[in-house]
């Protein structure tokens, strides 16, 4: 569930350097959106193509509006611009829609899966093996973006070298509006996954900050290492909070991914599966 | 015409050396010092003291402390709310446990221990930097409020975690007025700030900036990596400890961690980020626009529904103003990604020609 996230983010770090800050937000205002459709009275398929198509425009109108004035900014400006962006898009999707929370219902029931509970012994649930598979499938087509076609290439041949990729006619525009473009589907996606296990509301921000312990566990530009550091954070978290929990007082679950996180850095500053080539001292 | 330093020779290394070399600049603080201790206090209101010039002294005491260490070491931290609320507690804490000690000596221990909490959570910075080390400050962010909450020592077991500061007395006098409050953040703010501007011009500055700007270099000149940035890390959250004891203290009258969240360490981030990375006076520039910038908001569409008669919700203008809170952020960046300070520094420059631009 984690990795839906950081996926976003890795997308956009990888394609333009970029770290956005924005994803959560965007996460939250994509489940918003379709949730109000579907509430009031929307076909859900309608409603899904409509959220995409609004997820899409809004991706370039970022890329568009505030990533290209600050080309060759420093990264912690185009950081900061993304905070900025995040506070517009809490505004924004509350305006639009109300503040109050949702509920989201995808027809997958969260029960665990009677047939799986009577064979093996172990209680998953329909809903979970749902959102991985559904995590799978996206990251599988993504790679296969990212690898085969002639878009993916470009992406990254920018990603690499902006401006080689640039000397060798690559536009450079459009391909950061498809990155920003690819990564409103992802939030798309993280948003109902979410959304539908805890309800829409606007806690779904933070899950942004969550996922920054995932990206430096699985590396800042990979996509492999996005899943798995959200296999990783996601389980020690939990277990973290039942095994040592108690002796310390509980509710260490909020932090502790981000110990892990600082741990690991300490032993492989570049992730698990992060380009060797980093910012060390 | 009236800003130009033609005319004005320096016959002495100390005057060489003074911290503003133009006398219209010396004058100017002087008076804007003048104004600051003896016109505010005499003739702004309580809900001017209160309200908007306390908060702005204080905030912009923090991001002081975080402009030093992002600004002037160029070592990214999040974690700044966090250090405050390590001063705003260990003060309380003083001054509940040692009341002999004195506010002042208690406010300086509180800005140590933020010191000390700085130092070891600086320590990745040694081997990482850049987002990098945002995430291992956010571990301190996070990690900072936990234990307050959950370590009974540090409240005095108090229930609800949230306390009332104790009255603010020194030498039998006591500061309850919003003006003698402003008085004292005011002193405070004033000595710090003029410490870390000259701070920044030692050789201890100039090896921050040298770390900064590459840090191999600076480490091949024989600037000692470990012991700069640690320091950096040090003073920076000493400063904002400081901030934080007299945010408690002086401003918000409480002492709770609901008060130090992400949000606080991400609004003063903002304020050296659009005051200007790298200055002193850019932080009280951002800590200025911060805090006005929503109230002048909200007089505008106040006046706005005023004007046109309509009732508009309440949640409406609170959305109205984050939109437009974070799409002027965002305008800000794109126009003068060098903040404030460096509006102010091309003023000075035209200001110097003016009128024969030749």
């Amino acid at each position: 569930m984690y990795s839906l996230v950081a996926l976003g983010f890795v997308l956009i770090y990888k394609a333009s350097g970029v770290f956005n800050f924005a994803q959560g937000a965007m996460v939250f205002f994509a489940a918003l959106t379709f949730v109000s459709l579907v509430e009031r009275g929307v076909n859900f398929w309608l409603a899904l193509l409509i959220t995409l198509a609004v997820m899409v425009v809004l991706g370039m109108a970022i890329e568009k509006v505030v990533l290209r004035p600050l080309v060759n900014q420093p990264p912690i400006t185009l950081f900061m611009a993304t905070i900025g962006l995040t506070f517009v898009l809490e505004g924004l999707s509350q305006l639009a829609w109300g503040s109050q929370p949702h509920g989201l219902d995808l027809g997958i029931k969260d029960v665990p899966m009677e047939w799986l509970a009577q064979s093996t012994g172990m209680f998953i649930s329909q809903f979970d093996l749902f959102a991985s598979g559904i995590a799978a499938v996206l990251v599988a087509s993504l790679a296969l973006f990212f690898q085969y076609t002639r878009i993916g290439r470009a992406l990254r041949a920018v990603a690499d070298d902006h401006q080689a990729a640039q000397a060798v006619g690559i536009p450079l525009k459009n391909i950061w509006a498809i990155v920003w473009a690819v990564a409103g589907f992802v939030a798309l996606v993280a948003g109902l996954m979410w959304g539908a296990r805890n309800g829409v509301q606007y806690a779904l921000t933070f899950i942004a900050l969550k996922a920054l312990p995932v990206l430096i566990l699985g590396g800042f530009d990979s996509v492999l290492g996005a899943i798995v550091g959200g296999l990783i954070i996601g389980a020690s978290e939990k277990l973290a909070e039942v095994y040592i929990g108690p002796m310390v007082g509980g509710g260490i679950e909020s932090w502790f991914a981000y110990v892990i996180a600082l741990l690991f850095l300490l032993v492989r500053p570049q992730g698990l599966f992060g380009e060797k080539i980093i910012d060390r001292v | 015409m009236l800003y130009r330093e033609a005319g004005q020779f320096k016959s002495t290394y100390a005057e060489d050396q003074q911290i503003f070399p133009i006398r219209q600049d010396r004058v100017a603080v002087a008076l804007l010092l003048a104004v600051a201790f003896v016109a505010v206090p005499l003739f702004a209101n309580q809900y001017w003291l209160s309200a908007i010039l306390i908060p702005f002294l204080i905030f912009s005491l923090a991001a002081l402390g975080l402009n030093i260490l992002t600004g002037y070491a160029g070592q990214l931290s999040l974690g700044t709310a966090a250090f405050m609320a390590v001063g705003a507690f260990m003060a309380y804490n003083f001054v509940l446990r040692m009341p002999w000690l004195g506010v002042i000596p208690s406010f300086i221990l509180a800005g140590l221990c933020a010191a000390g909490v700085g130092i070891v959570f600086g320590l990745p910075s040694l081997r990482i930097k850049g987002f990098y080390l945002a995430v291992a400050t956010l571990a301190c962010q996070f990690f900072v409020l936990w234990a307050i909450q959950r370590w009974g020592w540090i409240t005095n077991n108090s229930p609800s975690g949230v306390i009332a500061a104790q009255k603010v007395e020194i030498l039998g006098y006591v500061f309850d007025t919003p003006q003698r409050k402003y008085l004292l953040t005011l002193s405070i703010v004033a000595v710090l700030a003029l410490l870390a501007k000259n701070l920044m011009r030692s050789e201890t500055g100039r090896a921050f900036m040298a770390v900064r700007d590459m840090d191999v270099a600076a480490s091949v000149i024989g600037i000692p990596m470990m012991k700069t940035k640690l320091l950096a890390f040090a003073i920076s959250s000493f400063y904002c400890g400081v901030a934080g004891a007299l945010y408690a203290y002086t401003y918000l009258g409480t002492v709770e961690p609901e008060a130090f969240t992400l949000d606080l360490s991400f609004r003063i981030l903002f304020m050296i980020i659009i005051g200007g990375v790298g200055s002193i006076l850019g932080s009280f520039l951002g800590a200025g626009f911060i805090i006005l910038l929503p109230i002048f908001l909200s007089i505008l569409f106040g006046a706005l529904s005023h004007a046109t008669g309509m009732q508009i919700p309440h949640s409406v203008i609170s959305n109205l103003e984050l939109i437009i809170f974070g799409g002027l952020i965002i305008f800000f960046l794109i126009v003068e990604p060098h903040g404030l300070a460096r509006q102010w520094q091309i003023a000075k420059e035209k200001l110097r020609l003016w009128p024969f631009p030749h």
